[in-house]
């Protein structure tokens, strides 16, 4: 039924010679497939005890009051935690947000109030699982039940108030206000206004769920959490205030992480409670999220609601501008958010020249699970209302949308590009990856396709998605949001050693969820030493302890071919120095004089006169004192910390450029919709990407299949809906149907490389571009629809059900005024 | 006050048996996790969807967070780790790796366990038979599309292209 492609179209722009660039096996597969990889959950302490979470029933209520006793008189329960003990030993995390965000009061247990169901109000202790969830059962807590918020708008009425501290539900608000819009508006032709358009919550619901194990060291006083949290810089910049501990108490050690995807950034204050926990009861203590804990609990991505949007339009198809009021659903808690309200301006005019944007931001508190970074974050949503509005006018105006986005589409003439608020797009060809994407889904016989779906009583809709991942944020943006913030630049850290017996030894700040950093880390030092990959060790996943981090370490936001591997490479060619230092001090020679391959340090102009790396490491370690003087500062141990050229933003105009890199992604889908049932089927699906120099191609591919069939899912199935009460109606993967193996389209992929000229590699951030699928297929369904009322397609999640409804509803929620 | 019965039960692992007492609510797949230590077989949801602890019963696929550990009391359990000794890799297990049919590993377990059940009944299947045989298998990473030619790769059929 499905048709497996290889990719069609490789246009490679400079070959380096070496490791980078081609597919070496991935170090971190043999331990893989052989199960013998370790998560978080295979570790295991003598005594530990096994936590489980007591979470609220209720979308909003008074906790009254919570007793534990018939748990804690369970045999086999160790001890619990509730929100009063918290509220005494801990501070609230802090607040990124300036007023009314910033007085919210946010604790690792509900204190006081719940606010979304599943908000935990105590935690249990006990010598099993099963033993933990029954003693679970007899924590009785007394709820005096609130009225829920479940709607952002209704939310900004502030008639119910989920925060008193705060006095309003909403969180932060601006404008951002670019260009000149009311210019704009007076040299359009027409004005396109679209009342509405809803981009749903989802998430990428990693398959491993949320954890760890976390011991105390009453001794030290310090913490190590075996975990899979996957931003140990900033988790530790929220937990250390909150426990009133310094940062280095905080040892976080991760090896293999089931998968991310950025839900697994906000993961601070359950592993406050299990702090607590461990120092409370004096034990290793454990805890495994349950998958119904992670859909009704952990994190979400972003929802959000643009209103009155007009767009400013020539007759001919040109845009100018764009304006609208965002209104941004964060859920119970900001946690990571506001920044939500700034990361998506990184992408502010999409892939388009329109030069005139006003968007009136407000985000706000609702009811519901709160959100977190998640795949292609905050930038999704407002590509994908760039892309909505791109093919809403290409249909009112009855144009071609590919015409209006070659019209309209950053030229690769223009590159480095500026935007309308100071970003600067590094490298890309949009148009060259449109033509690609048109060729392998077969465009020039649209026509015939749609006559054949036709005639068998079916609705063919052809859709694209143009998108970018914009990667390696400067972290100034945040102080456009909060101009108190003391937040700037970006930076990652590796460190490269040479040891005694010849191994290469790498540590990397990173902390890696199935991106193969082992792999990529290796081709890079291999090319730089002379190497094979097989002679570097990468060490497996982060630990705290090892030295190799910085603020900004982790693994997030598309940027560790840039950032990670900058630091490999700085890191790398310092140890390379010193490794030809060492050598052209025994050959009594200079160090321009020595060349190192097949893993010696040799006079190049003598390769006979060399020695191996083993010899080098063996010198300088244990047996230094035949070594000149003026070389005796060599460690074969170099660190070396990566930092971004970024300059801090201009806080009065909220410009600047905000992130270093920008992937693009241009998708294509064919759809084909039964018109009376609203059922459809993807028949056809192109994806191209351009992230620039592809350090190990076949990363890349699997990252982009991954990243299209998360964006797929989100598109046809994945929601999490809620209902009015603000119960998750879709808590598990019953409910919540991901992609399964027959759910796949076709998949056709095509490449080109646009080198950046701002990265140590040519490579970009990329992986979480697959937000492009979102919008071929909603585009794909306008298409199809067109004949049928032509009704406006305005979520982002388009479930049979939701056809359905946009066939009954017919046109409505968009018109056209001359300008 | 717990009422929680146990009991003691034979079960042969990956070609060992082993003798041990159970609670009788001892999901199967705790059972090999936590007391077998046997950590590969992995937990990816609370309902049985997920896939990712599929292991072999008796020789038949079945998804070890679904059966309680009381119930293999006399059958015998294969689970990754039987897949291949300490170097070597099966061809199976070489496709995945060749083909990129993994990114973090978590799923990887079960995907392995159910392609060996495809395999053993059927060493020529179609694309669409293998995508029913790993349809109970959710992977969040790799969109299957590599995982699929994997394992006709390692039918012996070769991957067109």
């Amino acid at each position: 039924m499905t048709e497996v492609q290889e990719p069609l179209v490789v246009e490679e722009t400079e070959t380096k010679p070496g490791f980078v660039g081609t597919n070496v096996p991935r170090k971190e597969d043999k331990r893989l497939v052989q199960g013998q990889g370790v998560f978080f959950d295979d570790v295991k302490r003598h005594g530990m005890g096994y936590v489980h979470f007591v979470r609220s029933p209720y979308a909003h209520a008074k906790v009254v009051h919570v007793d534990v006793s018939k748990a804690l008189e369970l045999g086999g329960v160790f001890g619990t935690l509730t929100g009063d003990e918290v509220a005494i030993l801990t501070d609230p995390f802090f607040e990124l947000s300036t007023p009314p965000g910033a007085h919210i009061k946010d604790y690792a247990l509900a204190v006081g109030r719940v606010r979304h169901v599943g908000d935990p109000v105590a935690a249990v202790v006990a010598s099993s699982r099963e033993l933990a969830r029954d003693a679970a059962e007899l924590v009785e807590v007394e709820y005096e039940p609130l009225p829920p918020l479940t709607d952002a708008e209704q939310a900004l009425e502030d008639e119910t108030l989920l925060h008193d501290d705060a006095g309003s539900n909403v969180v932060w608000s601006g404008v951002f206000d670019w260009g000149d819009w009311d210019g704009a508006k007076a040299e359009a032709d027409k004005i396109v206004k679209i009342d509405r358009l809803h981009f749903d919550r989802f998430s990428s619901t990693p398959l491993e769920c949320s954890g760890a194990l976390v011991e105390y060291n009453r001794g030290t006083g310090q913490w190590t959490m075996y975990c899979n949290h996957q931003m140990p810089g900033i988790g530790a910049i929220w937990m250390a205030p909150a426990l009133r501990t310094g940062l280095d108490k905080l040892r976080f050690v991760t090896q293999d992480i089931g998968g991310a995807f950025g839900n697994k950034i906000c993961l601070h204050p359950q592993f406050v409670a299990l702090c607590l926990l461990a120092r409370k009861l004096n034990r290793p203590v454990q805890w495994t999220e349950w998958r119904t804990d992670q859909h009704t609990a952990n994190a979400h991505g972003n929802e959000r609601i643009f209103r009155d949007v007009e767009v400013a339009v020539k007759a001919d198809g040109t845009l100018l501008g764009f304006s609208c009021r965002a209104i941004d659903d964060c859920g119970a808690f900001p946690r990571y958010e506001p920044l939500g309200c700034i990361i998506w301006a990184q992408v502010t005019p999409g892939c388009y020249r329109w030069r005139n944007i006003r968007v009136d931001f407000t985000q706000v508190c609702t009811n519901k699970s709160p959100v977190s970074p998640n795949r292609g974050y905050s930038r999704m949503q407002h590509l994908w209302l760039t892309e909505r509005i791109i093919d809403i006018v290409a249909n009112e105006l009855g144009l071609d949308p590919v015409d209006v986005r070659k019209r309209n589409y950053v030229r690769a003439e223009d590159m480095p590009y500026e935007t309308p608020n100071g970003c600067v797009y590094d490298s890309g060809d949009y148009a060259r990856c449109l033509d690609i994407a048109l060729e392998l889904i077969g465009h020039e016989g649209l026509e015939a396709k749609r006559r054949d779906a036709e005639s068998r009583g079916k609705l063919l809709g052809f859709g694209i998605g143009s998108t970018l991942d914009s990667g390696t944020n400067n972290f100034g943006q945040s102080t456009l949001l909060n101009p108190e913030l003391q937040f700037s630049g970006n930076n990652e850290v590796a460190t490269v050693k040479l040891d005694i017996f010849g191994e290469i030894v790498v540590t990397l700040g990173t902390v890696p969820q199935g991106q193969g950093h082992e792999t990529t880390a290796a081709q890079v030092v291999a090319d730089i030493l002379g190497c094979s990959p097989d002679d570097v060790h990468v060490r497996a996943g982060h630990d705290s302890y090892w030295n190799s981090h910085a603020g900004f370490s982790g693994t997030y936001a598309s940027q560790f071919a840039v950032t990670g591997l900058g630091a490999v490479k700085g890191a790398t060619e310092r140890l390379a120095e010193e490794i030809k230092r060492v050598a052209a001090g025994v050959f009594g020679a200079e160090p321009a004089d020595i060349e190192l391959a097949e893993g010696q340090a040799r006079l190049a102009a003598n390769p006979e006169a060399a020695i191996p790396f083993m010899g080098i490491g063996a010198i300088v370690n244990a047996n230094n004192a035949i070594l000149p003087e003026d070389v005796r500062d060599v460690t074969l141990n170099c660190r070396y910390v990566y930092v971004p050229p970024f300059q801090l933003p201009d806080k009065e105009r909220k410009f600047g450029n905000l992130t270093l890199t920008y992937a693009t992604q241009v998708h294509a889908a064919l759809v084909e919709v039964d018109p009376e049932t609203g059922v459809y089927d993807i028949v056809d699906y192109a994806a191209v990407d351009d992230c620039g120099k592809r350090i190990h191609p076949q990363i890349v591919e699997g990252q982009v299949h991954g990243a299209t069939a998360q964006a797929l899912g989100a598109a046809t199935h994945e929601i999490f809906a809620y209902d009015e009460e603000g119960n998750l109606l879709t808590p598990n993967f019953y409910d919540y149907h991901v992609p399964h193996a027959l759910d796949m389209p076709p998949m056709r992929n095509g490449y080109i490389e646009s080198a950046s000229p701002f990265t140590p590699l040519g490579a970009k951030g990329m992986g979480e571009g697959g937000g492009a699928a979102i919008h071929a297929i909603c585009a794909a369904l306008q298409d199809a629809l067109r004949p049928r009322g032509n009704p406006l397609v305005w979520r982002s999640c388009n479930p049979y059900h939701q056809v359905w409804q946009y066939l009954q509803d017919g046109k409505r929620g968009v018109e056209v005024v001359d300008a | 006050m717990s009422t929680v019965g146990s009991k003691r039960i034979t079960v042969t692992v990956n070609g060992e048996e082993v003798d041990y007492d159970v609670e009788a609510r001892r999901l199967l797949v705790h059972f090999l996790r936590d007391d077998l230590d046997l950590t590969g077989t992995h937990v990816g949801c609370d309902t049985g969807n997920c896939g990712a602890c599929s292991v072999l019963y008796n020789g038949q696929l079945v998804k070890s967070c679904m059966l309680l550990a009381i119930q293999a009391d006399g059958a015998t359990i294969e689970t990754v780790e039987s897949l291949s000794a300490e170097e070597e890799l099966t061809p199976l297990q070489q496709a995945f790796s060749d083909h990129h049919a993994l990114q973090c590993g978590y799923c990887t377990p079960g995907m392995l366990m159910s392609a060996t059940a495809l395999l053993r009944a059927n060493d020529r299947p179609t694309e669409e038979q293998i995508r029913k045989a790993i349809q109970g298998n959710i992977c969040r990473c790799t969109g299957y599309v590599n995982i699929v030619k994997a394992i006709q790769a390692a039918s012996g059929q070769g991957v067109e292209g």
